[in-house]
């Protein structure tokens, strides 16, 4: 198999509503940034692949319209996933391993602003038993979170605290949007949105697109001095009922982590995509990450949560602080469905 | 800088699902009533029941009869519903395994309140009226308590009889009626159709005066159901200057600490435009501020 | 390319306008058995699962691969999902393909579907969006002018469309698994009444439910059958919906997908070095639209070839043997279906609707407006 490497990362600043841009003009700026970047234009580009879901604007094919944000003439070899965006990196990593091309953008965008998300995300469930009770995204990661306190494995003091840091960790971070030294006390004050999670507990929601350029061997070493290596990358899913998992493990993180090759060596960061406080600790349990790692120097979700985007944004945060040098190994994350059902794992390692 | 448009736009759509041999069995049976789960090739019962287990085995196709009871394997309570959640007042949402089954539904629970929920808590399965041929048909769960209810409603007319009633309408003067038995000298309040100790009627009513001692008292602390209080109170016993067994009423304007057995009290009395045919007149006793009774005078009455 | 990727395994529903007898999971759950049990496989042996629909709005569940995680036996596996528009099926048949020709994995289930009936199909696809007039009244109006400019551009003759319906429906007699099974004649064509001028009533696709699976091996697994299907090159090529000097009737990024997977699988002359191919013709005219677009007939002649008759089954260049999306139409699966088709051909497995010795057959897909492709060519030799 190839070495595939990131070599560019760009991004909007997620916040609450970008209300001047439609599907190009989200797209447009990134791409091109991400492949200014390594002195690329999409004319050097092998293969491009794009994540978003019809859901967020409401409109079937939407992500059509996105290509119009792209130079796509002559015509381009393209692809895309109903799925976040990390998934579109992973389709490209796939490609990459033909070895007829050597370079790939990826991209993601979503617009969280125009639409009840929550209640978006009601559609995931099984359309018989679960879609018609109206379960929303919240509810059912209250179910998990539950089952969290239940099995002893949590408070809602562990959860506060997951969120303190995340957020704590984004004032660094530019391109989050909440961000803060937020009081655990007041947290645990808050009213329930949907108990146990309160406010604070679930992820904001947020506008952003994203992008990555993906490239192999030689040419990733021509195009950035510290590339991020994808040394392993997987993913896997669980049965769909939450009636019938485990929910207060994850299974499925466990083995793409392994088969990815997590535990293999020392993990200086992870970008893990948990979008509720009490995720952050299953994922951590599932793939073996413990005090040493550091978690979300970017804020993770939990600061920025920009649906269909959040994950690539993982994979790009991971792979900035190793193209920086400030990394050598790093694990990158996203999840897909109902209380992480659907889970990829990379890592990123520089030379 | 041109104003940003925007215009609200609504997806809807009613979608005809067909629903298969299995999920279509278990729904038509929910509208019977009937309450379905089916088996896996490994022996498992699923409710709800689905065409293939966790590990893509097909289920038998077998289907067993449920009882529609369960148990809460997890819950979230929701104070503030959203507009396609199944209630519009609080509720909980919850992970239901029903009786006999190896898995979990997710439903709602109506329980009233966040506090009644509790994982492993039973509940049992609340039928729509209307149906319509879906898992809306089960319209929710509700709590099963460990005791069977016994509500009690009974509608009687009250005579108070004779004695309790001059007890009353003095009251309602503003006194304090007992009555005396003629030959033992007793004087009870309320009066009685016969003194406890001679069996004579205590007919002659006299007045006793609104002050007394407080012989004994308690301080109420707990709640329970019924209670038009809010706890902590005191509830005392009083045997007013002239009466001979005490009449009990709640004890204020002192703090709980301060009560003492033996300690003398007076009535404090609602408006007099509120009087009734009610010891409800009097709101409470409260200390004169006179010196306390001496043991011995009341020790008989404990 | 690191492995040579054979398909080893090939289902399909009977497509019908209504499978109400069927959920979903029972949809999919049908054309992956009947996949696994032509490669002699159980759910076991698969390591990865590529599916691939159109827009989940067709069935009001979003990510449907999630939900459909337990029919395709996907738990602690990786499961994917593409979504390219109209070319969908065909897109993830490549996808599906580069896991094995890349050596991600040895053994992968690939499968699309669509369950129309539960929906509608023209809602769908005719959303009313703000500040937009609703202009677009189901694929068919978008297509209808396209067609027009081909017919004036090619001076074509105005009988081209209604033979290509005659043809393919003569052809879904033959296929047992197609919706649409219609004798008709030229008379009967052409009087059907106009829809979206000049496009008629049965010169337009049926809308299905239906899905398709195949099982993807490398090398190692192709010999648990005697006649595994070589993937010897696919391509995707995609342009924007609108820009200056875009032509839509003989689009950019047809000619360029097709050149690359002839380059890929070392063709030259498509007449010549093809025997039949699996076309996506929703409406009659693309068929002789796109016998100009992919190299069988220089530009302007396409619809020559459809009058002489040289895309049915037994004349020179047999297109769509199976009855095509004229006869079927699951949209997410059409472009599956059309590559496995063409793999059925190869493989000698296609029964009453084979072509004679079939050696070499292309697989086509196409979506959005006339904007994605992807192709593939399948060969009996390694």
């Amino acid at each position: 198999m190839r070495d595939v490497a990131i070599v560019s990362f760009s991004q909007l600043p997620s916040v609450k509503a970008i209300d001047a841009a439609d599907e190009p003009e989200l797209v447009q700026p990134v791409t091109s940034d991400a492949m200014k970047q390594v002195g690329l234009t999409q004319d050097d580009i092998g293969f491009t692949c794009s994540g978003s879901t019809d859901y967020l604007p409401g409109r079937p094919f939407s992500f059509v319209a996105a290509v119009d944000g792209l130079k796509a003439w002559p015509p381009i070899r393209e692809s895309h996933v109903e799925m976040d965006g990390a998934f579109a990196l992973y389709e490209a990593w796939v490609r990459l391993m033909h070895g007829d091309i050597d370079t790939a953008l990826v991209f993601s965008f979503g617009k969280s602003s125009l639409g009840p998300v929550p209640d978006v995300l009601n559609l995931q469930n099984d359309p018989y038993y679960v879609q018609p009770l109206g379960l929303d995204s919240i509810s059912a990661a209250a179910l998990q979170a539950q089952a969290m306190i239940d099995a002893g494995k949590a408070t809602e003091r562990d959860f506060a605290d997951v969120v303190a840091r995340n957020r704590r960790n984004a004032i660094d971070n530019p391109n989050a949007h909440i961000k803060g030294d937020f009081s655990i006390d007041e947290m645990l004050e808050e009213p329930y949105i949907s108990s146990p999670l309160r406010k604070s507990f679930c992820p904001p929601l947020s506008d952003s697109a994203a992008a990555i350029v993906l490239a192999a061997g030689d040419t990733a070493k021509k195009l950035a001095k510290k590339p991020a290596w994808i040394r392993g990358i997987d993913h896997r899913t669980e049965p769909h009922a939450l009636g019938q998992r485990d929910l207060t493990a994850s299974p499925s993180a466990k083995l793409a982590a392994e088969k990815a090759g997590v535990g293999k060596g020392k993990v200086d960061v992870a970008e893990l995509h948990a979008p509720f406080a009490h995720q952050e600790i299953i994922l951590r349990e599932a793939m073996g990450l413990g005090d040493e790692v550091s978690i979300n120097p970017s804020g993770g979700a939990l600061a920025a949560n920009s649906l269909m985007t959040a994950g690539l944004i993982r994979f790009g945060e991971a792979a900035a602080r190793i193209l920086s040098g400030d990394a050598n190994r790093a694990v990158a994350h996203t999840t897909n469905g109902v209380c992480l059902q659907h889970n990829l794992v990379a890592v990123l390692e520089g030379e | 800088m041109s104003e940003i448009l925007s215009a609200p736009y609504v997806l809807e759509y009613t979608y005809t699902r067909s629903t298969g041999p299995v999920v279509g069995r278990f729904l038509e049976s929910l509208r019977y009533e009937v309450l379905e789960g089916v088996k896996t090739a490994d022996g498992r019962v699923l409710c709800p029941p689905l065409e293939y287990d966790e590990d893509g085995e097909p289920t038998t196709g077998e289907f067993v009869t449920l009882r529609p009871s369960g148990t809460v394997k997890s819950w979230s309570w929701v104070q503030e519903p959203r507009k396609g959640h199944p209630f519009d007042r609080p509720f909980a949402w919850a992970l239901i395994q029903v009786d006999g089954t190896d898995n979990a539904m997710v439903h709602a629970v109506d329980a009233g309140k966040a506090k009644r929920m509790r994982t492993g808590m039973r509940v049992r399965l609340r039928w729509a009226d209307e149906k319509d041929g879906t898992i809306r048909d089960i319209a929710c769960f509700e709590p099963i308590a460990p005791f069977t209810p016994g509500p009690v409603h009974l509608e009687y007319d009250v005579n108070p009889g004779e004695h309790y009633s001059a007890y009353l309408r003095g009251l309602k003067q503003g006194k304090l009626i007992g009555g005396r038995d003629p030959e033992a000298g007793n004087v009870y309040v309320p009066p009685r159709g016969a003194d406890p100790m001679t069996g004579n009627p205590t007919s002659e009513y006299v007045e006793v005066a609104d002050v007394g001692v407080l012989t004994t008292f308690a301080i109420i602390r707990i709640p329970f159901e019924g209670q038009k209080l809010t706890p902590p109170y005191c509830f005392g016993a009083i045997v007013l200057d002239g009466a001979d067994s005490p009449i009990y009423h709640l004890i204020s304007g002192v703090p709980h600490d301060e009560i003492r057995m033996g300690m003398r009290v007076k009535a404090k009395w609602k408006p007099q435009d509120q009087w009734e045919t009610s010891l409800e007149n009097i709101l409470y006793f409260e200390p004169t501020g006179e010196p306390d009774a001496p043991f011995d005078s009341f020790k008989e009455h404990l | 390319m690191a492995e040579q990727c054979a398909v080893i395994g090939i289902g399909q529903t009977k497509h019908r306008e209504s499978r109400r007898d069927l959920s979903i999971p029972g949809l999919v759950r049908d054309a992956a058995l009947r996949a696994l049990q032509d490669a002699d496989m159980t759910w076991k042996d698969i390591d990865s699962i590529v599916i691939g629909t159109a827009p989940d709005m067709f069935e009001g569940v979003m990510m449907p691969e999630l939900w459909l995680s337990d029919a395709l036996g996907a738990a602690g596996k990786p499961i994917f999902r593409v979504h390219t528009a109209g070319s969908v099926g065909g897109s993830t048949a490549v996808v599906a393909s580069h896991l094995v020709q890349g050596g991600v994995h040895e053994k992968v289930l690939t499968l699309a579907f669509e369950k129309q009936s539960e929906a509608n199909a023209m809602w769908a696809l005719s959303p009313t969006i703000p500040f937009q007039p609703q202009l677009v009244a189901g694929a068919g109006g978008y297509f209808a002018p396209l067609i027009r400019s081909y017919i004036r551009r090619s001076d074509a003759h105005p009988d081209t469309g209604c033979m290509v319906a005659v043809k393919d429906r003569q052809h879904g007699m033959l296929n047992p698994n197609a919706h649409l099974h219609l004798n008709q004649t030229l008379e009967q064509v052409k009087a059907s009444p106009m829809l979206w001028d000049p496009i008629r009533f049965s010169e337009t696709c049926p809308s299905s439910d239906g899905a398709v699976a195949m099982v993807l091996v490398s090398e190692k697994h192709a010999g648990r059958v005697k006649n595994p299907a070589w993937v010897k090159g696919t391509s995707v090529r995609t342009e924007r919906t609108f820009f200056a000097g875009r032509d839509q009737v003989n689009p950019a990024a047809g000619k360029l997908c097709a050149k690359d997977v002839y380059d890929e699988a070392g063709i030259r002359n498509p007449l010549k070095e093809i025997d039949c191919a699996e076309v996506y013709v929703p409406f009659s005219w693309f068929e002789p639209m796109w016998l100009e677009n992919l190299g069988f007939a220089e530009e302007g002649e396409g619809w020559k070839m459809t009058m002489e008759g040289k895309t049915k089954i037994g004349d020179e260049m047999p297109w769509n043997m199976s009855g095509g999306v004229m006869c079927t139409n699951p949209i997410g699966a059409s472009g599956m279906l059309r590559f496995a088709e063409a793999a059925r051909q190869v493989r000698g497995t296609a029964e009453r609707h084979q072509v004679d010795g079939a050696k070499v057959a292309l697989g086509h897909a196409y979506g959005g407006g006339s904007q994605f492709f992807a192709m593939w060519i399948v060969s009996s030799e390694r």
